[in-house]
């Protein structure tokens, strides 16, 4: 369990960084925290020509916040932002299902967008309050939807020459509700089913992870007599599959009941 | 002391060894440093689980720089002999494959080099050739007449098969009441040390000789199997063993086949050479509990009083019988009634073969595999009679009076009050507030459930068990085998200061303090003044066959020979100061660091003076007490006699008493389980330190609910394993392990020196099935598959939907899929396409080496990957059942360092307003090392390579090429 040879980049600024994902292609890859790429390396699933460590760019590490939106840098450690007084609650009751306080107090939420698992909590919370991911490149900057960026399992809308340099999240509204909730073996093993569900005045929008390839939103209507069957439909619509650990019928399952609970819960938040 | 007649034995003193444990100063293993010129291993493994081999290039890695040795199979043959099976059978036992494979993570080769990054950059360049073969991981269908076959010298898979019949069990079962059978099967699982195996290995030409370094822990009758192996007489093979141990829970008596591997390298390379096992090695390949399928019956009064038990035990050792298997079948012999007086016992043993890992030693060893049917049937037995399950307990327990008690098969019960225990567990467990509280629940339409179980904890093996494997006539031909030796040693130095050394490795019972307690108490010392030395070197140490740290012999055996070798050296002590006391020997008191008349403390000399007398002025002394004190003791208790011509075997010397309950909670909606109160009563006979005594019932216990609720070594049909990380084998955390309330009732041993018995691996025996009975209760299951998985219970809870679809088909595990692509170009272009061979491989995402080996044919190397994994792979791919322009068949296989896989897919084109939609259906199966350690996202991955084929294709046939580009092609330039 040693990694093959790379090349270490430790960028000292953001353009350092995006020069070497320019001149690497596809032979490059950022690491941040660390925590899903070192293990990939370590097994040799992965063999980066060269890593670039962007945790000495300060300017990345930062989180702001305005009125709207919540810019989270990609240097910002999953524990350090769960640590932040007056988070948004859904990310807030999301952040302790993210793997465990180890891994949590290396690992960055930019990265856990940027791996893209099918299970991983970050990006279904990202994708719930319909959020923004900002990449950048040596070129360009350009901001893509949640909804639209992750595209299969560990596959998203980022070119080769593009790192995300931030993650942008609405900030809670009034009138909306948020609830959470997460099925796994054990607690910090990758989700069998993840809920994140959004109740608003016009209805309430369901995210569902650790089903599908990668994380997928409904909009629900408010009235929950029709819960039942637009939960059916959409636990179907995500093409579950048996794994060792759960079977496609409970996670349909799980997506029909805990999805229920998590709106239910979301709609009673609202006031 | 605070005051006499206080001792420290039985206390919870805080202990030596964890201030080092503690502060990272451990000394593992690793910990220990390497002689200069040490080289560093690393094993390339099988990705199948049964393959013939057929060539392995290994020309590449041995050119890569730093590499100093390539070993296969016919490499180690040649300087090594097969690994003694300890069944008769015809059967090779190599620790590395010879021409076959037979379980994925088997040895291949062994790449030796400067370091170990080296070492697997040259396992990358070693390319083997396989020609897979069926593959069986069933127990049951390996016994199939058409089942592969592991071993073609057995002629079948089956290695062993032999019956017992004690009493009078036809009579029984033919005036019984009521017969009442249950059929389990155990699954497999292991109790995953931290630290995982390392060895470090020497040869000395000159000599002709191993020097061993490795964190075995015994037993060390494996010394005399790795000697035989190595081709040298045990006085040249060396085996030492580190201070510390990582853990191990049996686990690391596996390590002994790569000691045999690493020796080898280590003379094939002249140089000393260093393996460490990882973790992906570890759960792959390095030793897990057998897996059993049973059908127990019983006969059985209406009143609920067993009388009789048939046993039919199948047991699955794997790819291999490795030494000591199959003990793991026959550790329990003696106690095949359990905690009952059952006095009719039939039972049918046989022992398989499958393309599996090979059993060894783990906490428990063949404890959870009984109890769970004998348990499992107990509740069966009330629920079918009607009775209380604790009736059914209560009237078959043995009683007390019968202490000590001879069962059925020979075990000899030391000592216990197995009632009374019971009762006290009820009473200070709060039995009477569990059932109001599952009664509250069942009200509110919750999923209560309460489980029992009764069990007996055997400990300190009896070497001679595993010899009721043969007919007694193969017995009579080998020599009788018995006994449990234990050794320990003391001695006082120049200043009189006391060392103890025992011949067992400690792996977390807390030695230096115990055996310090046990020793100051016969010496009249301190315990803080005792030194406890604990690594093992076979070339000085007193030792024997039974030395090592297995059998929950270290309270029993150990020390109890510590204390026997103290009491040794306390007569010497009291020979040398008695003429100075003016009193007889049998008068001199040890004590608060002195020896002092009995009744005259102020006639005292300080214990150094007379410990150290011998060293420094020996001519003072009479001769037979002159030499330097240094007492070496040796135990094997009497009763354990070797196996009868009746097959009567007294297994072990001590056998505790468990009595556990539990009230668990299955939820509703996802079907976990959760553990709300759980009781556990012990009978260990004398508790030498309470500390210690919950620690070891709190680690079992925390294994056994592994074992109940998360682990399991998984195999996929083909051989395939699929629990390669942590990911998938779930070890329980801190969180999912609740604290269970320890209970004691104490009924000393008589036949230990200390009144002491194994507690350590009780609960691996007893916790799982009484999860099972609990969840049992709960939902009315009439059968319980370890482990509980959620998905399963909820299934039971919700019923079948019938606008499910179709789950996976038992015994395939093939990804399907489907999907379609729009492509403005027209179809007959696409056809095109599809049959040109360089167009083909343009589309094959990462493709490059192309050759065409027929006009349907192509193999290519290809780059692969799904996110940041990527890997090369030669692909294959072939063209079938053509229907221009509208259908074909694509067939492909791929093989690469990261797995393989083959799959077929059905491709159709079908035009659509001028343009044409590309359709495709898949399977495909995918195996090795991605199957093992990322079988989570197999299907997605899969769909995603395919995606990126069908994509291809379409950019390929309808290309947004620069301007620049369509105007020279449309001049006719370029392809």
């Amino acid at each position: 369990m040693k990694p093959a040879k790379f090349d270490y980049v430790q960028a000292e600024t953001l353009d350092e960084a995006l020069a070497t994902l320019r001149a690497e292609g596809e032979g490059a890859r950022i690491i941040a925290g660390g925590q899903s790429l070192l293990p990939m390396l370590n097994m040799r699933l992965a063999r980066p020509a060269v890593l670039v460590d962007i945790m000495r760019i300060a300017t990345l590490a930062e989180a702001t916040a305005t009125n709207e939106t919540l810019r989270i840098g990609a240097a910002v450690r999953q524990a350090a932002l769960q640590a932040r007084p007056n988070l948004h609650p859904l990310l807030a009751a999301a952040l302790p299902w993210v793997g465990h306080a180890q891994t949590r107090s290396r690992g960055t939420l930019c990265g856990s967008v940027a791996h893209a698992d099918p299970s991983a909590e970050i990006p279904l919370v990202l994708l719930a309050l319909q959020g923004e991911i900002l990449l950048r490149s040596a070129r360009r900057t350009r901001r893509v939807a949640a909804a639209e960026f992750f595209t299969g399992m560990m596959q998203t809308a980022r070119h080769e020459d593009e790192m995300i340099e931030a993650i942008s999240i609405p900030q809670p509204r009034v009138g909306e509700g948020y609830a959470f909730r997460e099925v796994g073996r054990r607690h910090g093993d990758f989700a069998i089913v993840a809920c994140a569900a959004v109740a608003h005045a016009g209805g309430v929008r369901l995210a569902i992870g650790g089903v599908a390839d990668h994380p997928a939103a409904r909009d629900l209507p408010a009235d929950s007599a029709h819960w039942p069957e637009a939960l059916d439909a959409f636990a179907h619509a995500l093409e579950a599959r048996d794994d060792l650990h759960a079977t496609a019928t409970y996670r349909r399952q799980l997506v029909r009941k805990l999805g229920r609970q998590v709106m239910q819960e979301a709609a009673a938040c609202r006031a | 002391m605070d005051s006499p007649g206080d001792k420290w034995v039985g206390q919870s003193l805080p202990r030596f060894e964890d201030a080092a444990l503690l502060t990272g100063r451990g000394r593992y293993f690793d910990d220990c440093g390497t002689p200069p010129g040490t080289l560093h291993a690393a094993i390339l493994r099988s990705p199948h689980g049964h393959a013939r081999i057929e060539s392995i290039e290994t020309s590449a890695a041995r050119a890569l720089p730093g590499v100093a040795a390539i070993l296969t199979g016919e490499d180690i043959r040649a300087t090594t002999t097969s690994l003694v099976v300890g069944v008769k059978a015809p059967m090779e036992c190599w620790p590395i494959a010879v021409e076959r494979v037979r379980y994925v993570g088997e040895p291949v080769v062994v790449v030796v080099a400067t370091d170990r990054y080296v070492a697997e950059d040259a396992l990358d360049l070693i390319e083997v050739r396989y020609t897979p073969l069926p593959a069986v991981t069933d127990p049951v269908t390996a016994l199939a007449p058409d089942a592969p076959v592991l071993h073609e010298g057995l002629g079948g898979n089956l290695a062993s098969e032999r019956r017992f019949r004690y009493g009078d069990p036809e009579a029984a079962f033919a005036t019984a009441a009521h017969r009442i059978a249950i059929d389990v099967a155990y699954p497999r699982s292991a109790c995953t040390p931290i630290e995982c195996y390392g060895v470090l290995a020497e040869y000395d030409p000159g000599e002709d000789s191993y020097d061993v370094f490795a964190n075995f822990q015994g037993p060390f009758s494996i010394h005399a199997v790795i000697a035989r192996a190595l081709r040298v007489p045990g006085n040249r093979l060396r085996l030492r063993t580190p201070p510390d141990s990582g853990g191990s829970f049996g686990v690391k008596q596996g390590v002994f086949p790569y000691i045999v591997l690493m020796a080898a390298a280590a003379r094939a390379c002249g140089r000393p050479v260093k393996w460490v096992e990882d973790r992906l090695e570890h759960l792959a390949a390095s030793s897990v509990a057998t897996n059993r399928v049973t059908r127990l019956e019983a006969a059985v009064t209406a009143e609920g009083l067993i009388t009789a038990l048939d046993w039919d035990q199948l047991e699955d050792c794997g790819a291999q019988l490795r030494a000591p298997e199959p003990a793991t079948l026959y550790r329990m012999h003696g106690n095949m009634t359990g905690a009952y007086a059952i006095r009719n016992v039939a039972i049918r043993n046989r022992v398989v073969l499958t393309n599996k890992a090979p059993t060894g030693l783990n906490r428990g060893f063949g404890g959870p595999q009984v109890y769970f049917a004998l348990e499992r049937l107990v509740q069966r037995i009330a629920i079918t009679l009607g009775l209380n399950p604790l009736d059914v307990i209560r009237r078959n327990l043995v009683p007390t009076s019968a202490m000590p008690y001879r069962t059925a098969s020979g075990a000899l019960l030391d000592s216990g009050d197995y009632a009374t225990a019971m009762e006290t567990a009820l009473r200070d467990g709060n039995h009477a507030a569990l059932l109001a509280k599952r009664d509250a629940a069942r009200a509110e339409g919750r999923h209560y459930g309460i489980g029992y179980t009764a069990v007996v904890e055997p400990s300190v093996s009896n070497m001679g068990y595993i010899t009721a494997v043969l007919t007694p006539a193969e017995r009579k031909r080998a020599g009788p085998k018995n006994g449990a030796q234990a050794t320990a040693t003391i001695q006082c130095d120049a200043v009189g200061s006391v060392s103890v050394h025992v011949a067992s490795v400690p792996q977390g019972q807390g030695h230096r303090t115990v055996l310090a307690q046990v020793v100051a108490d016969e010496l009249g010392l301190r315990p803080q003044d005792i030194r406890v030395v604990t690594e093992i070197d076979t070339a000085k140490d007193a030792w024997s066959i039974a030395s090592g740290n297995y059998a929950s012999r270290f309270a029993p055996a150990v020390a109890g020979v510590a204390r026997i070798a103290a009491q040794q050296l306390r007569a010497r002590l009291a020979r040398l100061a008695a003429p100075l006391l003016n009193v007889p020997p049998e008068d001199v008191v040890l004590a608060n660091g002195k020896l002092h008349a009995q009744g005259n403390a102020d006639n005292a000399l300080p214990f150094a003076r007379v410990a150290s007398s011998p060293h420094w002025a020996p001519g003072t002394l009479p001769p037979e007490d002159s030499a330097p004190l240094r007492e070496t003791a040796w135990w094997t208790p009497p009763e354990l006699t070797a196996p009868t011509e009746a097959d009567e075997v007294n297994s072990s010397l001590c056998h505790g008493f468990i009595f556990d309950f539990c009230g668990v909670e299955v939820d509703r909606i996802t079907g976990e389980t959760r553990i709300d109160h759980y009781v556990t009563m012990h009978d260990c006979g004398t508790v030498l330190h309470p500390g210690m005594v919950a620690g070891q019932v709190t680690g079992g216990f925390a294994h056994a609910l592994g074992a109940a609720l998360y682990e399991a070594h998984s195999y996929a049909p083909d051989g395939s394993f699929e629990t390669g990380t942590f990911a998938d084998y779930l070890v329980p955390t801190s969180m999912e392990v609740p604290a269970p309330i320890i209970l004691h009732h104490e009924s000393p041993s008589p036949f230990t020196p200390l009144g002491a018995k194994g507690v350590g691996e009780g609960n691996c025996m007893s916790t799982p099935v009484c999860i099972a009975n609990a969840v049992a209760d709960a939902l009315g299951l009439h059968d319980v598959t370890l482990p509980l998985l959620p998905a399963t219970l909820a299934a039971h809870l919700h019923g079948a939907k019938p606008n499910a679809p179709a789950a996976t088909p038992k015994g395939e595990r093939l990804l399907r899929g489907e999907g379609q692509a729009r492509v403005n170009a027209p179809r007959e272009e696409l056809w095109a396409l599809l049959l040109d061979p360089d167009a083909l491989m343009a589309i094959v995402p990462g493709a490059h080496g192309i050759q065409r080996t027929s006009p349907t044919d192509y193999t290519a190397e290809v780059t692969l990957g799904i996110g940041p994994v990527k890997g090369r792979y030669r692909v294959a791919l072939a063209l079938s059942n053509l229907d221009e322009p509208h259908a074909l068949t694509l067939a492909g296989s791929a093989q690469g360092a990261l797995g393989f896989g083959q799959g077929r897919g059905h491709v159709t084109l079908t035009e659509a307003d001028g343009a044409t939609i590309i359709a495709y259906r898949y399977e495909a199966a995918v195996g090795g090392k991605v199957a093992s350690i990322a079988g989570r996202l197999l299907d997605g991955a899969t769909r995603v390579v395919i995606s990126q084929f069908f994509a291809a294709l379409a950019r390929q046939a309808a290309p947004q090429a620069p301007w620049w580009q369509r105007l020279l092609h449309r001049l006719g330039f370029g392809a």
